[in-house]
């Protein structure tokens, strides 16, 4: 078992030099001719007009919670799914219950227009 | 001491005794599959399995977007690259050449490292997921007990990257599409994980090997029957919520050329281009041969009788047809706009996937320890009793939404169409 482990943390140390590798070919292969127009920022051709980091939506912020709302639970189906067939018939009806209330929680959010992309 | 290889008894054997031997080979004991004792061996023997997955699946996703631009082309009615070697089949390493040439320009206004790391980071989740795919009974580099977590949750890890990718690139259009790709990725996730709690449900296990056993003739687990026979909506969703996560069309807005440039990754040139194309091909391809895994029952064959053909063989077939209805969407199918597609995700997935859960957790509690055939009609009548809720639902929607549109475009339609009998009578 231990030694599946150590080779998911291998496979990631060699999966990390995969993109280094290509890299350092790529610098030993391609030109470099800097030039000011050519490493500017791209605007479709234009001028850039203020700066990059501009001030984003609230809606992300907005999604994002939503998504963590329904990652934990998630988190709480997979181990109730994977131990499923040895629990009693009332472990259905508890999780039904945890469902709906999480689905009272997405269809208050809809109404309240919180899954509007605007 | 090396052991001689075992002569094979019939063609599925050769797999066994070829993982057997290669273990013996590295820890100087009798071949058994998995067994290795000494940390040397361990070691020896991951870096070997992980340089066997990454020549394999390098060579797939170079042959996969040769596939790509062959099947789109011939689904466009044109014939896609032919001219680089036959059939166009040198075009992938010609394409690998011109971004190994290609000049590597960095804006001057980039953070450099968020910048460079996000190229660099947005491949090792695309490949460290194919470590639980498994291409035949023996042949699963690792077969962790949670497996089936641990793919989707080095997915998820894939999303940072891409946030830094657009950040870091110090571009107003590479910052909102970075956001918008955010956004649909981990809208995209819970669908994606929410549609496979039914499978987990009747398989028990989250190993990939256990799901596998679950599913075929070969196997002593509940159902016996291929998990997409069971969960049909399941799978749907699972490949409508794949497909946006991989960001390819119809849900390929974050990168789409006419829409935002290229989105996040507009200021990236050369090499570091190409490890995002990289990394969206290996996704496609483990995402895949994970849904064949949990739904087509993996290295099973689908009658008992035809056991004789090699389990990988079974394998690669499903995954390769997985990689072709993703091709065929994506050749098919017109973009979503942005808004649609959250909209379609969380108002339309999300639904769905919850019902789906609960209606197959209820039948599994039913039918739990009856037949197969008896557990397959069961599954097949709520089925279909989901499907008809969903289309009368969608109708109801529409001449919902049809009503609302005759207060206002109908009296201007039929003036038109009156006008036009009177010019043509």
């Amino acid at each position: 078992m231990g030694e599946n482990w150590a080779f998911v943390a291998i496979l990631t140390v060699i999966a990390l030099t995969i993109p280094i590798l290509g890299i350092l070919a790529a610098m030993v292969l391609a030109p470099k001719r800097p030039g000011a127009i050519k490493n500017s920022t791209y605007e479709c051709g234009l001028e850039t007009v203020g700066d990059a980091w501009v001030q984003f939506k609230v809606q992300y912020y907005l999604y994002a919670l939503i998504f963590v709302l329904f990652d934990v639970e998630t988190v709480f189906l997979y181990p109730w799914a994977v131990a499923y067939q040895s629990l009693p018939l009332l472990a259905l009806f508890e999780m039904i219950i945890f469902l709906l209330i999480l689905g009272i929680g997405l269809v208050y959010a809809w109404r309240k227009g919180a899954l509007e992309w605007i | 001491m090396l052991h001689a290889l075992p002569l094979a008894e019939s063609l599925a054997e050769t797999t066994t005794s070829l993982s057997g031997w290669l273990t013996g080979l590295f820890s100087g004991t009798a071949p058994e599959p998995g067994a290795s004792s000494s940390a040397a061996g361990i070691i020896v023997a991951s870096i070997l399995k992980a340089t066997v997955i990454v020549l394999i699946v390098q060579i797939g996703m170079l042959y996969a977007t040769w596939g790509e631009r062959k099947i789109i082309g011939r689904m466009q009615d044109r014939l896609g690259p032919n001219r680089v070697g036959l059939f166009g089949l040198a075009q992938p390493f010609a394409d690998m050449i011109k971004m190994l040439t290609k000049e590597d320009i960095t804006p001057t206004a980039a953070h450099k490292w968020v910048y460079n790391l996000g190229a660099i980071l947005v491949v090792p989740p695309a490949i460290i997921g194919f470590a639980v795919v498994a291409l035949d009974r023996n042949l699963i580099a690792a077969d962790l007990s949670i497996g089936a977590l641990f793919f989707f949750a080095i997915g998820s890890t894939a999303v940072m990257p891409i946030f830094m990718a657009g950040w870091g690139s110090r571009n107003k259009y590479a910052l909102l599409g970075a956001m918008r790709a955010v956004a649909q990725v981990v809208s995209y996730e819970i669908p994606q994980v929410l549609s496979i709690v039914g499978v987990l449900l009747l398989a028990g296990t989250l190993s990939m090997n256990g799901l596998i056993h679950s599913q075929g003739p070969i196997g002593d687990a509940f159902p016996g029957v291929w998990f997409i026979l069971l969960q049909p909506i399941g799978f749907v969703i699972f490949l409508l919520a794949t497909t946006a996560e991989i960001e390819r069309t119809p849900f390929d807005i974050p990168e789409a050329e006419s829409e935002i440039i290229a989105g996040y990754h507009t200021e990236y040139a050369g090499i570091k281009f190409g490890l995002f194309y990289l990394a969206l091909y290996f996704v496609t391809i483990s995402a895949s041969a994970v849904g064949a895994i949990l739904f087509l029952g993996g290295w099973q064959p689908p009658f008992a009788f035809l056991a004789g053909i090699p389990g990988w063989i079974w394998m690669t077939a499903k995954t390769l047809a997985l990689v072709f209805v993703f091709m065929w969407l994506r050749g098919t199918l017109p973009r979503l706009r942005v808004d649609q597609l959250m909209a379609f995700a969380w108002k339309v997935l999300v639904p769905i996937s919850l019902v789906n859960l609960m209606v197959t957790g209820l039948l599994a509690k039913l039918v739990a320890g009856r037949a197969p055939l008896m557990v397959f009609g069961a599954f097949t009548v709520a089925n279909v009793a989901m499907v008809a809720l969903l289309i009368w639902l969608v109708a109801g929607w529409r001449r919902f939404n049809a009503a609302r549109q005759i207060t206002f475009e109908r009296p201007a339609v039929q003036a038109v169409g009156a006008a036009l009998r009177r010019g043509a009578a």
